[in-house]
């Protein structure tokens, strides 16, 4: 199976919280998962359980429902969030290609996030600059007419960046 | 009460309420079937094997969702039966990897059996060979699962809930990429699966199967 990403002590106790709002039935259960996910931007295997026993349900039960609809994610969000644009303009200039040297360099599909919680990657649709197919927003940064060299040169831009982030830290910690 | 109705030509009796698929096979007929359990009170009619022609419907119609009438004139073999049959098969068989040396279904595999009887090849042509990249899930403790042996058919999730009036097996995902997961509950003194084993009996492809070296 996929990595399993692990919530911490402080997300499961405001989702215990939380789950006290919500009534006892079956039906419930789609709304408390937009609830978590809302607040926690993910389902953690944790969370699910706790799901299941608020509603007394198998947790494999609360799991088959939510892998059902495309609007959970059992990954956290990475520190660095790819979107690659599949829109129609970006399909045609070879938006898939993107996406695929994306999830090669990074060795996760797209929905997934890294073990080490640095990057995730998502398809999106259109966003709005055709012009500049095939693109890929990287956090708040839109890159037009990405070509394979730049994902490689993207992703090495955050390895070294976090490199020199430990370096330092290293280095004051020594101090 | 029984009810008499004729299928192929043949006059063959049975009781009031139980489904025209029950029906021909306890007389010997063969109708071809993969998601179909006597105790389902709601049959999935998902696998779409089990289809015959009725006197008086349109189309054919999957037997497992219809009860018996008596004077009921039902014909199994028909050509428009057979074709939708076939493709079904196809297209299950373009999802399967069909590696029948090494499974330990053989011999005693649906699939083949329909193959048999339908006279498709394991191996069709016309469609795409669509397999999943995961080909075994070995999360679970007791069991393994293997995604590219699955047919969907959902028997296991059937007798798992019955036995235990709880699942603990499910569907998960949806469309080409449905599967059956474990997900939950993976304390192995805390699930029945050592002395149960249903779901494993019950799966007509092996596509759950014990695990050998039980962590
Ligand atoms: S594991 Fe076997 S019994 Fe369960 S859905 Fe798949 S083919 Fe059917
Ligand atoms: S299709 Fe990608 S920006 Fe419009
Ligand atoms: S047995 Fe009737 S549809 Fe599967």
């Amino acid at each position: 199976m996929d990595h399993e990403f692990s919530a911490d002590e402080e997300t499961l106790k405001d989702i215990a919280s939380e789950l006290t709002r919500f009534e006892i039935k079956r039906s419930n259960v789609i709304p408390i998962l937009q609830m978590i996910q809302e607040r926690h931007a993910y389902l953690a295997p944790e969370a699910i359980r706790m799901v299941a026993e608020h509603l007394g349900m198998a947790a494999c039960e609360v799991y088959g429902v939510a892998t059902f609809y495309n609007q959970f994610r059992f990954q956290p969000p990475g520190k660095h969030q790819i979107k690659v644009c599949l829109g129609t303009a970006c399909h045609v200039k070879g938006g898939d290609i993107i996406l695929e040297n994306f999830e090669r360099k990074l060795g996760i599909s797209e929905g997934q996030t890294t073990p080490d919680r640095e990057f995730s990657i998502d398809r999106v649709a259109c966003v709005g600059c055709c012009a500049l197919a095939p693109v890929a927003i990287v956090d708040e940064t839109v890159y037009g007419k990405v070509a394979p060299s730049k994902v490689e040169g993207l992703i090495l831009g955050f390895e070294i960046e976090k490199e020199k982030e430990e370096r330092r830290k290293q280095r004051d910690e020594s101090n | 009460m029984m009810v008499k109705i004729i299928v192929d030509n043949q006059e063959i009796e049975a009781e009031e309420g139980t489904t025209v698929l029950k029906a021909c096979l306890d007389n010997g007929i063969y109708v071809p079937n993969l998601c179909f359990l006597e105790s389902m009170t709601n049959p999935p009619a998902s696998c779409r094997m089990c289809l015959v022609e009725i006197e008086g419907e349109k189309g054919p119609i999957p037997s497992c969702t219809i009860e018996v009438r008596e004077g009921m004139v039902i014909r199994t073999e028909t050509a428009p039966v057979r074709r939708l049959q076939r493709s079904a098969l196809r297209l299950l068989l373009s999802v399967h990897e069909v590696d029948c040396a090494a499974c330990p279904a053989n011999k005693k595999c649906e699939l083949q059996r329909l193959s048999k009887f339908l006279k498709v090849g394991l191996k069709p042509k016309g469609f795409e060979l669509l397999l999943k990249e995961a080909k075994r899930d070995d999360e679970h403790p007791f069991l393994d699962y293997h995604p590219n042996r699955c047919i969907v058919c959902g028997k296991c999730v059937h007798v798992c809930q019955t036995t235990h009036g709880r699942p603990f097996l499910t569907f998960a995902k949806r469309g080409f990429n449905t599967t059956i997961s474990t997900f939950g509950e993976k304390d192995a003194t805390k699930i029945p699966c050592p002395t149960c084993m249903a779901c494993v009996e019950i799966c007509p492809v092996a596509a759950l199967t014990v695990k050998t070296d039980p962590q």
